[in-house]
């Protein structure tokens, strides 16, 4: 049964599956359960009542029906079963049919195969016997043959060789014949069959006198389409049939390649030679007329400056406009293309057409020829481009007006399209990224010629405003003979004019800016090839626009706005003041708008990608709020100082111990009022009125006397009582009550007021300081009186607190008395009869 | 603690004139000049008792007329000189189109009358002591008369109290005093040539140079003179924007000098190159009026400004000590020596150390104690003194 066992197992799984089946009957009948049908097997035989299963009793079936159904249910499995039972018994029947049927066909079939073999046993021997016939024929047959053949196969050997030795008999008169003829491509292959036959049987004389005989007549021929290669002259096609017949003559391809390569080398440097002399002529046309002799390195080296001179940073506007030149950089760069990359391209063409993808011949020789071959093209090609690099680098440098940017970017993607060409010829070589590298370093120089043409446009653009702030205010001068007093409707011209200037400027600047940008995004137009190298996608936007034009002009302005303070302070400001104010407001505007305005129409224009790191706008913006506040509290102190002037020469000048009774307000003290009202004027153009407190409803009657304030009163007491330190601290305590500290030279606000208040500031305050090294005689005391009314009449209404107005004043007046020798005010009435009276 | 607190004297009158009682090396005594018009004008003899925090006070009369400059002796302690205002009047005052009077500035030794000392000795505690004040001795007229109006007298600085120079309009007067300095005579003189009235501002006599160098202002400029040929041997035209107010020599460093102006600026110059100078601070809002180096510890520098603050400064690194004190040997044997060491890696920066706002009014004067290095006085004009100290951990930092 083990035997079984197995043989179950091997049986394919395609076999009989009936018996299969009945082994496994077999099986399970012997081992009570199998392993692979166990499973299978307790699923069925669990439940007796499973009228499928092997393990049905029908005894407990029945119980359990009786048990669990009603007898209408019964009734029902009853006729159900009945139906089950009659057609399974139909089915039977219909099985034993068809067997039976099968089973008389089965065995019809066999008997009719029974009788067709020994049909085909007969037919078999018959065959037999009839192929042993055959094999002895045909061995008699090849016998008598045999002997005719053997002779028939010597004898054509023998007409072989003969034919071959006739070839080589023939071989020198037939070369001799080609050369004649120029065939040499035909003397080559001929010579190539006999070569190995000669070098065989070389031994022999005869067959030496051949070897000797071709061999003199190959170098010939060599030296001949030596000599045809040599000439040059001849087509390509030509040079590459020369070229293909030495290599089969086995000249040296080392030897062959340099050959090819100085002969291609000559003609690709003429055409340099030309682009060197288009360079050249730059020396006699530059517009300083600087006579050098064009010839020799010197002079070509002198080419550079020479050509930079045109563009000279401080003639005005200059840089927008193209200076003549000779041929354009288009032009320049279209002749290199066309001459020299495209024959660059032919001679790598056919170079390796030649050497380098020439079909591989089982000739051991060969084998290193591409490898070699490449080497030295990549060499030749890298020097020559090298040179050619320079020469468009020089170009490049001399192209620096910053006027037309299209052609120098059109000249630059022509230059690299056609590069392109060389690349796909050479995939190793380095020239392409090398001509990337120059359009690269050609866009960074750009860049930097725009930032420096930006920034002289920006000092010319104030030059231009410096005159227009001169100009009218020089005529005016000369009419009122340096005073200002006649001239304040000269004045008012230039001073309405501005908020014009100032909006022009900032307008101009911005379009400047504008024209840049539209510039320099011509390297990043779509259509232009060198768009989509990673330089032009990322670094050159982030680093080279944003940062290096854009941010770095942004922080020139401001930067040259605060040297405006800075160098002006201890040389006496030799800026106007009213300039002063304008940039202020400048970089005021940037701050609040400008610089973010530019800064997203880069962003957007150049889609900018922050890879690196870039300056924030607002720490640009905080740059130009501090160059802006630093500008006009520069602007507050030159004015403050200019008015502080007046009023000290007026004080240290006089003799006030002598001076007369006070008839009139001083010149002076008009003056200060007057420049403050137009310096009112001049800040009123271009910054808010802001803030001040509310006004008394009488400022300009208020009556101040000398001895107004009851703390100059009480210190003034002649008691000779002495001061304890108690004492004074509650003096000091009373006095802060009185007063707030006041900072003089403080920064300002944005604000008309803010400004009049530090420039006021400091005129009292030196007039103030002034006074107290003064001595006072009892007129002296009273001119300074009706004076400081004058002053407190007008001035009041500019700054935003009065009451600082009133405390300094109180204080010039009150130290003027401390300093007076006789002090003896003057009556009230008096002195507002004197004021009103002007 | 309560230390640091400021101290407060106020006069009655209003004062310009400060200075430290130079040959006084025990207690600090500050000499203060008033200005008056209608009054006598007093010289406040002002003694600080550092451990109590007490200020007591004698007054002198100085009745030639109000002090613009005083300046004390280094020699003795009773001898000082001061420039004041005399008002000459010819022809009654008050009678209208009459008055012909001149206002001169004059200068003059003085001596205090040794009643003072003594009375301050006995019961300096009592500030009531001073009721009948004494009067000053005139010893000489520094009379330059001729050659205009006196701004500031200075004295040989370390000197033995025999020569002084006077700074008169445009003239520097180099004067040698006889043994009891009762009398004055002019040894050499320099006169500033130019255009327009010029008139020396200030000046300072260099300690340098075996006190050969002297050192003036006028208008933007500051001029070096060398007091043995009286030549002009540099000067800083355009030092400042505006007019030059003061000058110190920076005690430990021969060519430092710090000025101070209009422009609010306080500059130190390297006078051998004076292109540029070294540094420059701009704390003031208003003109700077003086300017003082400490004299043992020339990174502390003392200004004083019309905006009625005093600042003090650590400029480190233009001082004599600029990576701080150097530790001796004796004081690493010091068990604290790890902690010097830190304290003194530590790289000191330039700054402000403070800003002293007890003033109400200008601030015109301030000095160094030479009694007690970190202790100063501040004088307004509206004659409120005020003394203060280094604060203490700047002190024990350059100390330690």
């Amino acid at each position: 049964m083990d035997g079984d066992v197995s043989n179950a197992d091997t049986t394919p799984p395609d076999s009989d599956p009936a018996r299969k089946r009945r082994v496994h009957g077999m099986l399970k009948l012997y081992y009570g359960l199998n392993e692979e049908g166990k499973t299978v097997d307790q699923a069925e035989s669990l439940d007796p009542c499973d009228i499928n299963g092997p393990h049905f009793d029908p005894e407990v079936y029945l119980n359990k029906l009786r048990r669990e159904c009603s007898l209408g249910e019964l009734m029902d499995q009853e006729s159900c079963m009945v139906k089950q039972i009659r057609s399974l018994d139909s089915d039977m029947q219909t099985l034993v049919y068809e067997n039976y049927n099968k089973f008389i066909s089965a065995t019809d079939t066999i008997r009719k195969m029974k009788n067709d073999f020994k049909k085909m046993e007969d037919e078999m021997d018959c065959l037999t016997t009839n192929m042993a016939a055959i094999t002895v024929f045909s061995a008699r047959i090849s016998g008598t043959l045999q002997d005719q053949h053997a002779q028939i196969t010597k004898l054509s050997g023998v007409h072989t060789l003969l034919r071959k030795l006739q070839f080589l008999f023939e071989l020198p008169a037939r070369l001799n014949k080609c050369l004649e003829l120029q065939a040499y491509a035909q003397a080559v292959t001929s010579h190539r069959r006999a070569r190995c036959v000669l070098q065989q049987y070389s031994h022999m004389p005869s067959f030496r006198g051949i070897q000797d005989d071709c061999h003199a007549i190959m170098d010939k021929l060599a030296q001949e389409l030596r000599q045809k290669f040599r000439d040059g002259g001849s087509s390509a096609k030509d040079l590459s049939e020369c070229v293909e017949l030495l290599l089969q003559l086995d000249e040296p391809a080392e030897e062959l390649c340099d050959k090819f390569l100085t002969h291609a080398r000559s003609r690709l440097e003429a055409d340099l030679l030309g682009l060197e002399a288009e360079l050249r002529p730059v020396l006699s046309i530059g517009p300083t007329s600087v006579v050098v002799p064009s010839t020799g390195p010197a002079g070509r080296l002198s080419a550079t400056p020479t050509a930079g001179s045109p563009i000279d940073p401080t003639s005005p506007g200059n840089p927008f406009l193209s200076p003549s030149s000779r041929t354009d950089i288009l032009e320049f760069i279209d002749r290199g293309c066309n001459e020299f990359v495209s024959s660059l391209c032919l001679v790598i063409a056919s170079y390796q057409e030649l050497f380098v993808n020439r079909p591989q011949e089982s000739n051991l020789a060969y084998k290193n020829i591409p490898q070699m071959a490449v080497g030295k093209l990549h060499a030749f090609v890298d020097s020559l481009a090298a040179r050619y690099f320079s020469l468009v680098e020089r170009r490049i440098q001399e192209e620096k007006s910053v006027g037309d940017n299209s052609l120098l970017v059109r000249a630059l993607d022509r230059f690299h399209r056609r590069l392109q060409a060389v690349a796909k010829l050479l995939p190793g070589s380095a020239v392409p990224s090398q001509g990337t590298e120059i359009v690269v370093r050609a866009a960074r120089e750009r860049v930097k010629q725009y930032l420096a043409a930006l920034q002289s446009f920006y000092l010319d653009s104030l030059t231009d405003v410096r005159q227009a702030l001169a100009a009218p205010r020089l005529g005016g001068s000369s009419a009122g003979g340096g005073s200002h007093l006649g001239v304040p409707a000269a004045g008012k011209d230039a001073l309405a004019s501005l908020p014009e200037l100032l909006s022009s400027l900032s307008a101009s600047i911005l379009n400047q800016i504008k024209t840049v940008l539209a510039s320099v995004h011509l390297f990043t137009a779509k259509d232009i090839t060198f768009s989509n190298k990673p330089y032009f996608k990322g670094e050159f936007c982030s680093q080279g626009v944003r940062e290096s034009l854009v941010v770095n002009f942004i922080k020139f302005v401001c930067q040259s706005s605060r040297q405006f303070c800075e160098s002006a302070v201890d040389r006496g400001g030799s800026t106007p003041p009213a300039l002063l104010l304008l940039l202020s407001r400048l970089c005021l505007d940037y701050e609040t708008s400008t610089i973010s305005y530019i800064l997203t129409l880069t962003d957007e224009q150049f889609l900018v990608q922050h890879h690196s790191p870039v300056t924030a706008v607002t720490a640009l913006c905080g740059e130009a709020r501090e160059a802006a506040q630093k500008l006009l509290n520069h602007y507050v102190k030159v004015q403050g100082l200019i008015i502080s002037q007046m009023l000290r020469k007026s004080v240290e000048t006089r003799d006030w111990v002598n001076t007369i009774e006070p008839r009139n307000v001083r010149a002076v003290m008009k003056r200060v009022v007057e420049d403050t009202t137009s310096i009112d004027v001049q800040v009123g153009l271009l910054y808010e009125e802001g803030v001040r407190k509310a006004h008394s409803s009488d400022s300009s009657k208020r009556t101040f006397s000398v001895y107004s304030s009851s703390r100059q009163q009480s210190r003034y007491t002649p008691s000779y009582t002495p001061s304890a330190p108690m004492d004074t601290n509650l003096m000091s305590n009373i006095h802060k009550l009185f007063s707030e500290r006041i900072d003089i030279f403080s920064p300002v606000e944005f604000n008309k007021v803010s400004v009049l208040t530090g420039i006021i500031k400091i005129s009292l305050k030196t007039f103030l300081e002034c006074v107290r090294l003064r001595t006072f005689g009892r007129y002296g005391l009273q001119q300074i009186q009706v004076d400081c009314h004058y002053l407190q009449m007008y001035l009041w209404r500019f700054v935003s607190d009065e009451n600082l107005v009133h405390f300094l004043l109180d204080e010039i007046v009150g130290s003027t008395a401390h300093r007076c020798l006789d002090p003896a005010p003057m009556e009230q009435s008096v002195i507002e009869v004197i004021c009103e009276r002007g | 603690m309560e230390d640091d607190a400021p101290v407060i004297y106020g006069l009655e009158f209003q004062a310009r004139a400060l200075t430290s009682q130079t040959a006084e090396s025990d207690a600090i005594r500050f000499l203060v000049g008033t200005q008056s018009l209608k009054f006598d004008n007093q010289i406040h003899i002002i003694d600080f008792d550092d451990e109590n925090n007490i200020i007591s006070k004698s007054v002198l009369q100085h009745e030639a007329g109000e002090i613009w400059h005083i300046s004390a002796s280094p020699a003795d302690k009773a001898v000082l000189t001061t420039c004041y205002n005399i008002n000459w009047s010819f022809g009654a005052l008050g009678v209208q189109n009459a008055s012909e009077s001149r206002v001169v500035t004059s200068s003059a030794v003085w001596r205090m009358p040794p009643e003072w000392e003594s009375g301050s000795h006995e019961s300096p505690d009592d500030p009531h002591n001073s009721h009948n004040p004494q009067s000053l001795d005139l010893l000489c007229h520094l009379d330059n008369s001729a050659h205009g109006n006196a701004s500031c007298v200075l004295w040989e600085p370390m000197g033995d109290g025999k020569r002084v120079i006077s700074l008169a309009d445009n003239h520097a007067l180099l004067w040698d005093l006889t043994e009891s300095s009762t009398q004055a005579t002019i040894s050499s003189s320099a006169t500033l040539e130019g255009k327009g009235q010029l008139k020396f501002t200030s000046g300072k006599w260099s300690p340098h140079h075996n006190c050969t160098q002297l050192a003036t202002a006028n208008d933007t400029a500051i001029r070096g003179w060398d007091l043995r040929t009286m030549k002009q041997i540099y000067c800083i035209e355009n030092a400042h924007g505006q007019l030059v107010r003061d000058l110190d020599f920076n005690p430990n460093k021969q060519y430092y000098l710090a000025s101070c102006g209009d422009d609010c600026k306080v500059k130190f110059w390297d006078v051998r190159n004076i292109s540029e100078p070294v540094k420059t601070l701009e704390e003031h809002s208003h003109w700077v009026w003086s300017v003082r180096y400490n004299h043992s510890h020339d990174q502390l520098v003392l200004t004083g400004s019309s905006d009625s603050r005093v600042i003090l400064s650590n400029m480190v690194s233009i001082s004599s000590e600029p990576f701080g004190h150097l530790v001796d040997d004796d004081d690493l044997s010091d068990g604290e020596d790890n902690h010097n060491d830190e304290k003194t890696k530590e790289p000191l920066q330039d700054s402000i150390i403070s800003m002293y706002e007890e003033h109400e009014d200008s601030v015109y004067a301030i000095e160094w104690s030479s009694a007690d290095p970190w202790l100063f006085a501040s004088l307004s004009y509206d004659g409120r003194l005020v003394i203060n100290r280094v604060p203490r951990a700047l002190k024990y930092r350059i100390l330690l």
